[in-house]
């Protein structure tokens, strides 16, 4: 027999065995490819985000209401996420576009629906429902098993929990991307209250267009954490005219998605 | 006394930073968690004084370690807070399954609604109980194949305290609502910061030991801890990529949005499966049950040919969780074919761990310990063969969002991620404080059967709920409409609520039981009286043919 014959397999193996940097090198070489190549492409590759139109950044008193949305872990029963089957598309609306949450930061997508799905839940509801609903879920939906949020209605949405602004929450959104305008930066405590119905909603319109000015939790006289929720809920999945004509079109030509 | 008074003013530096912090806080949430951070500092000080004077000060005397013994004190602490943390985790799982069928018990208040204790059970149990248990049976064994103390001592004792005020800042920051939103990611940037110092620590420590080992190989389980320390690493530094709103704030945003974010969530969501609870484990495997079994492992170049084709494929299986989402086509098919692939490495560790009991299966009759270690192999394989057939698209169209997930989770964390802890616990808590055994073998028993029974129960009645969920969802009538309103399939899951709860309160009771055998034995309690667990006797005097004419013994009248 020759030397070679009777090398065990493998045997080779042995010098990582040794070989602590070896060992250590190889094993995260071995753990950084698949990342790479499945993630890196995503930031580069055109179609995976459609180009839309309507999509606009939240609005302060929204993006305050995503900020209790992510607080009160919603996101561990409700999905934001339809996924293209006939059933969901009849439940929930429209399927969900990769563009519809490109300024969600973080996303919420969900993996459980404990609860419905709530990416196309804005408009459906009234604000009296949401505000109710919220307050005491099985006051309308005698079989949901979702906790109570009254809590939501006595809390004013003093921003003091964020370094007493939105205009720095906005700021840090625009340093991870999201494309708010200076204006709308500086003007953003003004517009979180013009948009809760206490302020002028024309300067809001201007800054920000479709956004509802309103109040949203029956409690004209308070800007509460009840406020900013309802105006979050309602705008979810409304800003992209999915049905129109056009997108449409733009939707049956794409591939490889 | 010089390293005494560094020590304390370190502490008293952090001690003063964490006041400062909580003066300045933009949050109240930011300032009670600066206060624990403080408090932590202030016990700190108080150790670091106290012990050093009576020993060095006081007593003159020089307390070098004996160098001919194992480094173990980091690993005794190690199982006590495992089996803390394991009752703290239940607990809450016990709690939250309940809310589900009973929303009162979200007993109105924030703190204590489903949103913010969720976060509290998952992180319990994966990363208090199953960090803890992986950080001490690592410490425990690098030391034993490497043949050498562990390096750096200093630092392994931070590893584990500082491991511990990770779990306390996190927990107590979900029940104030502080979160990033993103699933087993949910501490914020300051407690991930955190977290990386200490990780840096560990790995340290880790692979300070393999380099100083008398043994010239590096044994199998440490290839598997090595890879799970650094791939945490990796993807906790990326997927926690955030910009805090305010340094003196809680909230911070994260880099990453939308399309990219998911996926960027799943591969770390996935892994810290693959790695924290799939990788570290095997590495517990590697190492304990071979000891227990008294048997060599199974197949050497099986052990070679699984780990590297387990940490090369796990990493690709992320997109699994957002099949037909808004993810690319091509990235969701990627991660199924990867996720079916992953089942052959994932078995390959189940044969090696089984297979390894040949010649000993008898032990299974007689040895408690060496039973949770052989049923939670099986529930390993049988999880890493639900979890590639749940990532085939179709599976996945009515399983994904169901609580067939929630119970694919479990049968994998309780079977098999509790039973090896179980079983490694029952191994070292009387090799750690030198009795000849744990106080009661029968109540190891008792806790492998509660156990068992309660996972059945979870198991099946998740299949159920999520299987009948998913074809409530989909199911149209004659007339071509949805047959049922979203309210109805929430009702229909009540009884399977209930079961839930009812296998959790039997696998909350086991580790109850777990928890008295443990403190009895480090308490040195003397050793239970019972009767021996064993198999069929023989009896020889028995064993003979009837000649004849040999007298029958009279038979004894039945009492």
């Amino acid at each position: 027999m020759t030397a070679a014959a009777e090398k065990e397999p493998l045997s080779g193996h042995k010098k990582l065995e040794r070989n602590v940097s070896l060992l250590g090198l190889l094993a995260f070489a071995a753990v950084t490819v698949g990342g790479i190549v499945e993630i890196a492409p995503l930031f580069w590759i055109d179609n995976t985000i459609e180009k839309v139109q309507g999509m606009r950044p939240y609005t302060p008193l929204e993006q305050a209401g995503r900020d209790i949305y992510i607080r009160e872990g919603c996101y561990l029963c409700h999905s934001q996420m339809i996924r293209p089957f006939r059933d969901e598309v009849e439940r929930y609306g429209h399927y969900s576009l990769a563009a519809e949450s490109m300024y969600d930061h973080p996303f919420q997508w969900g993996s459980k629906r404990t609860g419905p799905d709530l990416a196309r839940v804005g408009g459906r509801y009234s604000d009296e429902w949401h505000a109710q609903h919220l307050t005491d879920p099985r006051s309308v939906v005698p079989e949901s098993v979702m906790p109570m949020y009254a809590f939501l209605k006595n809390k004013d949405l003093s921003k003091s929990d964020t370094e007493g602004s939105m205009s720095g929450e906005l700021k840090t959104l625009k340093m991870v991307g999201v494309p708010y305008t200076p204006d709308q930066i500086a003007k953003a405590d003004d517009d979180l209250k013009a948009q809760a119905g206490m302020g002028d909603a024309t300067e809001l319109a201007k800054r920000w267009p479709k956004a509802q000015p309103r109040d949203f939790d029956g409690d004209p006289a308070r800007l509460t954490e009840m406020d900013a929720l309802i105006a979050y809920l309602q705008v979810l999945g409304t800003m992209v005219d999915v049905n129109s004509a056009a997108a449409q079109e733009d939707l049956a030509k794409e591939t490889g998605r | 006394m010089e390293l005494v008074l560094g020590r304390a003013g370190i502490w008293l530096v952090l001690l003063l930073l964490s006041i400062l912090a909580i003066a300045g806080a933009a949050d109240t949430g930011f300032a009670i968690q600066m206060g624990i951070v403080a408090l932590a500092c202030v016990v700190g000080l108080g150790f670091t004084l106290t012990r050093a004077n009576y020993a060095v000060g006081v007593l003159g005397a020089n307390r070098t370690a004996d160098q001919s013994r194992y480094d173990d004190d980091p690993i005794r602490w190690g199982i006590i807070a495992t089996v803390f943390w394991g009752m703290a985790g239940f607990l809450a799982g016990l709690l939250i399954a309940l809310q589900l069928a009973f929303p009162a018990l979200n007993l109105g208040l924030e703190w204590t609604t489903f949103g913010r204790l969720r976060p509290l059970h998952t992180s319990a149990v994966i990363f208090a109980f199953g960090g803890n248990a992986l950080i001490a049976t690592s410490f425990y064994v690098v030391q034993r194949t490497c043949r050498a103390r562990l390096a750096f001592p200093g630092l392994a004792r931070f590893v584990f305290w500082g491991y511990q005020l990770f779990i306390v800042l996190a927990a107590t920051g979900y029940l104030l609502g502080i979160t990033q939103g993103k699933e087993y990611a949910e501490p914020e940037w300051y407690v991930d910061l955190w977290l990386t110092v200490v990780w840096v620590s560990y790995l340290a420590v880790f692979v300070g030991t393999l380099v100083k080992r008398a043994e010239p190989h590096i044994y199998v389980a440490n290839w598997f801890y090595l890879s799970f320390i650094m791939t945490v690493a990796m993807l906790h530094l990326v997927n926690n990529a955030n910009v805090p709103v305010s340094f003196l704030g809680s909230r911070s945003y994260p880099v990453w949005a939308g399309v990219q974010g998911a996926l960027v969530q799943w591969w770390y969501g996935h892994n810290a499966v693959g790695f924290f609870l799939t990788a570290g484990f095997l590495a517990m495997m590697y190492y304990f049950v071979p000891k227990q079994a008294e048997r060599p492992i199974f197949s050497y170049r099986l052990s070679i040919i699984h780990f590297w084709a387990l940490i090369f494929l796990y990493i690709w299986a992320g997109p699994h969780h957002l099949h037909y989402t808004a993810l690319p086509d091509w990235a969701q098919t990627l991660g199924m074919v990867f996720s079916v692939m992953l089942w052959m490495p994932s078995w390959g560790g189940m044969i090696n761990g089984l297979m390894t009991l040949n010649g000993a299966w008898d032990k299974v009759r007689t040895d408690p310990i060496m039973r949770l270690f052989v049923m939670s192999l099986a529930f390993y394989g049988m999880s890493t063969f639900e979890g590639p057939m749940m990532s085939i698209k179709s599976v996945n169209s009515l399983s994904h969002y169901t609580d067939w997930t929630i119970g694919h989770v479990h049968s994998g964390a309780l079977g098999w991620n509790g039973m090896i802890t179980f079983a490694c616990i029952y191994y070292l808590t009387p090799r750690l404080w030198s009795r000849s055994r744990m106080y009661s073998l029968r109540m190891i028993n008792w806790h492998f059967w509660l156990a068992t029974v309660g996972i059945v129960f979870y198991a099946a009645s998740m299949w159920v709920a999520g299987i009948m969920q998913g074809l409530m969802w989909r199911e149209y009538g004659a007339d071509g409409y949805l047959v049922n309103s979203f309210a109805e399939t929430v009702a229909a899951m009540f009884p399977m609520f209930v079961l839930r709860a009812f296998g959790g309160l039997l696998y909350l009771s086991g580790a109850v039981i777990m928890t008295i055998n443990v403190w009895k034995t480090i308490a040195g309690s003397p050793l239970r009286e019972e009767t021996e667990l064993r198999g069929a006797l023989y009896d020889a005097a028995k064993d003979h043919p009837l000649v004849s004419g040999q007298l029958i013994p009279a038979a004894v009248p039945a009492e």
